[in-house]
């Protein structure tokens, strides 16, 4: 074995015992002490599993048949015991609000101490040192459940960081935050990783990763390493795609430019990008393709007019809204966590009340309505199914609206194929929920709400968490309802999501409206970008680079013709 | 938008600042003061000492106020129910009979049901102020590190800390998965009938299920990462050590229960005070 490998695969296969075929197959990888590791692939792929195998859930935790050998830290894990692992791997894992343990920040950070059997004056000596490494000193006595998303992360990080773990391993880090948030996540990641630990990070959202240099990408597919080289090497390659992977915005600008690209030009960053080299091609294909879209609006639909609220009758959560959405739009809602976005849906659905102003369907005021009565106007789908699923059958789920409405049997099952049609379900009408993907689930959700035929549909989150290919599959599914007719807002900070789908967005920040105009000029706006906790897009930034005179003009091109390939492909 | 029916609040006062273990220990020799006696000096004497202790610790009204209403109605209750199955017990109690008025029957009012309604009714009264500090003032780290102490397994202690925990986060699914079946159509507000609601409350629990059951697979694996179980034993990063207030708490407690026996078989020679004789 070689020295400084801390991570070293050998012919290694993994088959967990409740299923019939292996996840992993004959995987060959080595990690060197001090390297940073992208591990990427789409859902389904194998790369948490592989994860597992490395801090020791697998075999410990999860039961299953392992074949070939993984040494982590010079040991065998077949035959190590999870603690010994867990002590050498520091796991921070998806969702941070889930996997704390303590009251206190304080609290949270020392248990891996109190396991170790840390006396106490140590501990909180021990925690101090790691609270300040990772700026969460001040919030030592605060319960993590008050933090941003970006803050309990850190809380999070601190808590494997305290066992001095020399490898650090990173479950898809930045799926609950926002892109600015994410950012600074990448950042720390960066600064942590430079004090000679090895990192590891799973993730499928490359560009925001590659926001600091890492120094290979392992891609994954069908539980088989397909690519293991230097990011330059694997974003020239241009497979990234084939796999399920999204590959930067600046680039795939690049390649519809028909510029050729080579890992010499160094794609990984826009920042050691050599835009020059490809300058004329860009603007060729700018010149080329520039259209400025129109569109007619539609009548008015759903108007809110000077809505006030707060939840403790002190600090407003939203003040002074205004917002028309009209018929037959595709439109989000953006701005940071805790903004009040989520606070605006529930208003609308009348989970909660207004302190004032007026919610209005057509016309009609909604406020002498109940949340059951409104379902026949406004729908909502939130963003984790397992909320919403109350039956074990999917003819079942979809039809109970309509059964609640005493509808005939006759009607009913008409109406539900109908609706499972469109949603693409109609083959597991007779299936049981338990036995669908995430993805599907979701779309079992917009099918339990779309059957009662709202006048508008509301989406929390649609594609929180789901690889490229899904969150395609979700968000091509929802252009095609909208272009039948169906208004749509969607509560996002996904940027690609606004950016690609929406036409319009509306931006709230500390909560005020602060924005109401086409997606694509929010996210050029350096201003409400900061103040939305979104990150400028990088198609922007290559205009410029590229000196294109019109760089919004750019951007709005590059997204006419996107949906034209997309359209095309699907 | 969390539910606070019952949820530690982080204060600093003398009550919050005793440690969980001998809050517990003051608990169960106050209530066990009070359940051996009907003696309506000794109750009011610890009645008055838990009202003290509520101020102490700064327990708002509004913290409270859904649970008041909740005992209020099981105490009127209480209070009929007790006179409509037992109208003489009082008599019988202390030997004597002093009629107040007749209601209808069987049924008169006499001094000595009144006095005896009246001690049990405080007895719960000052029991429930003392339940009331207790779930409110305890952190729940602190409160299973010194149970711990006392000798029970840290498992048990580490997965009670983290039922009491996790318990707000549930009942926010809960009120979650509630809004997301009434936007469906089920109409759970007055408009419904109370038996379709108790049906459709059935129906929030198989999404309540599968959500606890992600979030508890969550939590063991993070657990299971950061080493629980390594050892016999663990150590606590919110213990505290017994102070001088501690020791105070439980002395004076221990007093209590003593001064209610000492009533009890020393001047009253039985479990009632009897003012009629």
């Amino acid at each position: 074995m070689n020295d400084d490998a801390v991570i070293e695969f050998r012919d290694f296969g993994f088959k967990y015992f409740s299923q019939k075929e292996p996840t992993l197959h004959n995987i060959n990888l080595t990690v060197h002490r001090g390297e940073k590791i992208l591990i990427a692939g789409p859902s389904g792929c194998g790369k948490s599993t592989l994860g597992n195998c490395i801090n020791g859930l697998i075999p410990f935790a999860y039961k299953g048949e392992i074949t070939g050998s993984l040494k982590v830290a010079g040991m065998e894990t077949k035959t190590a015991s999870l603690f010994k692992l867990s002590a050498k791997v520091g796991t921070v894992l998806q969702d941070s609000d889930g996997q704390f343990i303590g009251l206190s920040v304080g609290e949270d950070i020392a248990f891996a101490l109190e396991n170790d059997m840390v006396p106490q004056e140590t501990m909180k000596e021990k925690v101090k040192e790691i609270a300040g490494i990772v700026g969460m000193e001040e919030q030592i006595r605060q319960n993590p459940h008050d933090l941003s998303g970006g803050q309990k992360q850190r809380v999070s990080l601190a808590g494997v960081m305290v066992e001095d773990a020399g490898i650090l391993l990173f479950d898809e880090p930045l799926a609950n935050l926002d892109p600015k948030t994410g950012k600074v996540a990448i950042e720390l990641i960066d600064e942590i990783a430079a004090a000679d630990r090895t990192v590891i990070i799973i993730e499928h959202r490359l560009e925001d990763v590659l926001h600091r240099p890492v120094d290979r990408i392992v891609l994954l597919n069908d539980g088989r390493i397909v690519m293991d080289a230097p990011p330059d090497e694997v974003l020239a390659s241009g497979i990234l795609k084939e796999y399920g992977v999204r590959e930067p915005l600046y680039l795939t600008a690049a390649r519809y430019s028909g510029a050729k690209i080579t890992s010499g030009m160094r794609p990984a960053s826009l920042e050691t990008f050599a835009v020059g080299e490809i300058k004329d091609d860009l603007q060729r294909w700018y010149d080329a393709n520039y259209i400025r879209g129109h569109q007619e609006p539609g009548k008015n639909l759903l108007a809110v007019r000077d809505l006030q609220f707060s939840y403790d009758g002190v600090k407003p959560t939203l003040q002074d809204i205004d917002v028309v959405i009209r018929e037959g739009e595709m439109l989000s809602i953006v701005g940071k966590n805790g903004a009040g976005k989520t606070t605006l849906a529930s208003l609308m659905c009348g989970f909660i009340k207004p302190d004032a102003g007026v919610i209005t369907m057509e016309g009609k005021d909604l406020a002498p309505l109940s949340i059951s009565e409104r379902a026949e106007y406004i729908g909502i789908v939130m963003q984790n199914p397992n909320q919403m699923i109350s039956k074990t059958m999917i003819f079942d789920e979809v039809a109970l609206g309509l059964k609640i409405r005493g509808m005939k049997e006759e009607e009913i099952k008409e109406k539900v194929y109908e609706v499972l049609k469109i949603c693409g379900l109609y083959e597991f009408r007779n299936w049981p929920i338990s036995a669908l993907s995430f993805g599907q689930k979701k779309r079992v959700t917009i099918a339990s709400i779309l059957v009662l035929n709202p006048k508008v549909l509301i989406l929390d989150e649609p594609t929180a968490g789901q690889d490229y290919r899904h969150y395609s599959e979700i968000m091509e599914f929802l252009r095609k309802l909208n272009e039948n007719g169906q208004t749509i807002i969607l509560i996002t900070h996904d940027m690609h999501l606004m950016l690609e789908y929406t036409t319009r967005a509306i931006v709230i920040s500390d909560s005020k409206k602060i924005a109401d105009q086409k997606a694509f000029q929010v996210l050029c706006d350096s201003e409400l970008v900061e103040a939305a906790n979104l990150k400028e897009t990088s198609l922007f930034e290559l205009a410029k680079k590229a000196g294109i005179s019109d760089p919004l003009g750019f951007v709005e091109c590059f997204i006419h013709y996107d949906r034209e390939v997309r359209e095309h492909e699907n | 938008m969390k539910i606070k029916l019952f949820s530690y609040d982080q204060l600093d006062t003398f009550v919050h600042r005793l440690s969980g273990f001998s809050k517990l220990v003051c608990f169960l020799l106050l209530t066990t003061a009070i359940m051996l006696t009907y003696d309506i000096r000794v109750i009011l004497a610890i009645m008055v000492l838990s009202y003290i202790m509520i101020i102490c610790a700064k327990i708002k009204f509004s913290q409270i106020r859904l649970m008041l209403i909740y005992v209020a109605i099981f105490l009127i209750f209480n209070f009929f129910l007790t006179y409509i199955f037992a109208p003489e017990y009082g008599c019988e109690i202390y030997g004597t009979r002093h009629v107040l008025f007749t209601i209808a029957g069987p049924y008169t009012v006499t001094l000595e049901q009144l006095f005896y309604q009246i001690t049990k009714l405080l007895k719960y009264l000052s029991v429930i102020p003392l339940g009331i500090i207790f779930v409110l003032t305890t952190n729940p780290s602190e409160f299973a590190s010194s149970l711990n102490r006392a000798g029970v397994s840290y498992r048990i202690c580490t997965s009670l800390a983290l039922t009491l925990r996790y318990f707000p986060d549930v009942a926010d699914d809960y009120n979650t998965i509630s809004l997301a079946q009434q936007a469906r159509g089920l109409e759970m507000s007055g408009k419904a009938k109370m038996s379709e609601r108790f049906k459709r409350i059935a129906g929030i629990l198989i999404p309540l299920i599968m959500t606890t059951m992600d979030r508890i697979d969550i939590i063991s694996n993070a657990m299971d990462l950061r080493g629980f179980g390594k050892h016999k034993k663990r150590t606590w990063y919110a213990a505290r050590p017994l102070g001088k207030g501690d020791w105070l708490a439980m002395a004076v407690s221990l007093f209590a229960l003593a001064a209610s026996l000492y009533v009890r078989y020393f001047i009253n020679h039985s479990m009632f005070y009897n003012p009629f004789i």
